[in-house]
């Protein structure tokens, strides 16, 4: 059963072929058995799941229920749950148990998703292999030694492993993506504004949206089609409609135009990993696609601006953490600053706090312009590369990382070796744009990545296409040995 | 640019950070490399081009009518709080 997709789940369940309460029992089994091995929960939340799973089958056993009706489900840990502790990674927000529940959460909810839990992460979403998390690394399912890959480790490692159908994610600068790429599973990071941010703990406010992991695209638009749409709570949400991510999937590529990333293809693509982008092209151009190159010139500028964007963001949002109204407060503090000092440096990791110092060096007097309002400037260039590119072909395409997942502990040492892992995914993000991650084939036996990037609310083409790669493959089905 | 441990520990002050000293050294170090590397911005022709604070150009911050939404849930809230008492957060003594 848990090797079947959400979308076949789904239809069990509808068809009552299969009940909610048993998928649950046999999920929850799954995330016990590998939880030594993985650490992809923060929390469990066995006995919630259950009873949400028995209302679930009531609810279909009348002929009633949502299109996601009593399907397991997860939220990576940085998506508020009402009653659930909702910790971000952080020791923090340890013991913070959130009194309201995300739009995304209450939206999946409404929609019949049953939550089995909160799925481990880089602490603040701050990360690229998930060993920033106050709870311990995620592990890698293909291989145990590697990372999984982050901020959203936990949510592509749960999925790879079949310990859940689909869970929710985050990406700023390719926290969706890049796992979804290590762990061989499919990712999709909305347009800016389309998914609410509301109850989505923040890191850099201009970069965050939120989006889901899953098997298949598919899945992701099955999902995706419960999450968008406009939110009140929310001042950037964009209030548009939500097309109908399934009703398109079908289409025809013939006569699509695909660019392809000039500057992705560069000295630090591992060739092996290069081989399974190219031949994944080769399926869109016998689908019917045309494919080009494409040379986005500004693109190797967005590594430095968003290390200026992110952290200037990060150290303004992270300065709410005052160990007063919420989290981890020091012991016997002598005066406030002493209580703030303390409460902070023991509450944040080491990658949150050089990324807080980072942010408040390029804000403060004298560095300004020089760093701050000339990464904007750049983001802006960034932008209109996009612009243009978009003016001749309908999606670009290129690897989602440079290198399949690396082991733990090789890049920790240096922070900027760690950040250049997000080198292909980033532009996307300071351009808002919609991108996805999908399996496409193993290098040297572990999974990489296609990345597909769209313009601005273009996800049903991006899904489109996505889907049609993916009838025409299985890397998305291969499930790791281990858990299979 | 190599930060001096002077400017680390201003930035940590600002940032209302305590870095115990033997950890001064390694975000001196991490911090300039940082600092170099976002250095690299600086051969970027951005003359009369308009700096970007909002991926999605052309959108203005929406307002919405100033009317009561929430309800008090103060008890909810400050079950949160580290430190309350009489629905008051408690902190150190700010004035003698």
């Amino acid at each position: 059963m848990y090797r079947q997709t959400l979308t076949q789940l789904a239809a069990e369940l509808r068809a009552r072929r299969v009940s909610s309460v048993e998928l649950v029992r046999a999920f929850l089994a799954r995330i016990e058995a590998s939880q030594s091995t993985l650490n992809a929960f923060v929390t469990v939340t066995a006995e919630q799941a259950l009873a949400q799973a028995e209302a679930a089958d009531r609810a279909l056993g009348a002929g009633r229920g949502g299109p996601l009706e009593g399907v397991p489900f997860g939220h990576k840990d940085l998506f508020c749950t009402a009653g659930v502790r909702t910790t971000c990674g952080s020791r923090m927000l340890e013991n913070f148990i959130s009194p309201y529940d995300a739009t995304v959460v209450s939206r999946l909810k409404a929609a019949g998703a049953v939550m089995l839990g909160k799925l481990n992460m880089d602490e603040f979403a701050m990360g690229s292999s998930n060993e920033t998390s106050y709870f311990g690394p995620v592990r890698n399912p293909w291989n145990p030694a590697l990372v999984p890959g982050g901020s959203s480790g936990g949510s592509a490692a749960a999925v790879a492993a079949r310990l859940l159908p689909a869970a929710t994610a985050t990406d700023t600068g390719g926290s969706i993506r890049q796992p979804a790429a290590f762990c061989g599973v499919t990712g999709i990071k909305p347009t800016y504004g389309r998914v609410s941010r509301y109850g989505m703990i923040a890191f850099a406010s201009s970069l965050d949206q939120g989006g889901v992991i899953a098997a298949s695209a598919e899945d992701t638009a099955r999902v995706l089609r419960e999450m968008a749409g406009f939110d009140p709570r929310d001042s950037t949400s964009v209030d548009a409609p939500v097309p109908d991510y399934l009703a398109g999937l079908e289409q025809s590529l013939s006569g699509l135009k695909i660019g392809v990333l000039k500057e992705f293809f560069d000295t630090g693509l591992d060739p092996a990993y290069e081989r399974c982008v190219r031949e994944a092209l080769a399926v869109f151009e016998r689908l019917g696609a045309s494919v080009r190159e494409v040379s986005l010139p500004n693109i190797p500028l967005s590594v430095p601006a968003y290390y200026v964007v992110a952290p200037a963001e990060c150290s303004s949002n992270l300065a709410r953490y005052d160990g007063v109204r919420f989290g981890h407060r020091c012991a016997e503090a002598r005066d406030l600053e002493d209580l703030y000092k303390r409460s902070r440096s023991e509450g944040f990791g080491a990658e949150v706090k050089r990324r807080i110092m980072t942010g408040t060096y390029v804000l403060s007097a004298g560095y300004y312009d020089a760093y701050y309002l000339k990464a904007q400037r750049v983001r802006r260039l960034i932008t209109s590369d996009f612009a243009r590119a978009f003016g001749e072909v309908d999606l670009l395409m290129g690897p989602t990382t440079p290198t399949p997942a690396f082991e733990l502990g090789a890049k920790v040492a240096d922070p900027i070796t760690m950040y250049l892992n997000d080198i292909y995914t980033i532009s996307a993000n300071l351009a808002g744009l919609p991108a996805m991650s999908v399996p496409c084939g193993f290098a040297a036996g572990l999974p990489a990545g296609l990345q597909i990037i769209g313009p601005h609310f273009a996800e049903a083409r991006l899904l489109n296409a996505a889907h049609r790669y993916q009838r025409e493959t299985d890397w998305h089905l291969r499930i790791p040995e281990a858990y299979a | 640019m190599a930060l001096t441990r002077e400017q680390v520990e201003n930035i940590a002050h600002l940032a209302r950070l305590e870095l115990e000293p033997a950890q001064i050294p390694r975000f001196q170090q991490n911090l300039s490399s940082i600092v170099d590397f976002i250095g690299e911005l600086e051969r970027a022709q951005t003359a009369g081009v308009p700096p970007m604070a909002h991926p999605l150009p052309g959108l203005t911050q929406r307002l919405r009518a100033d009317a009561v939404t929430e309800t008090d849930e103060r008890e909810l809230y400050q079950k949160n709080a580290p430190q309350v008492a009489a629905g008051l957060y408690l902190v150190p003594k700010v004035i003698e």
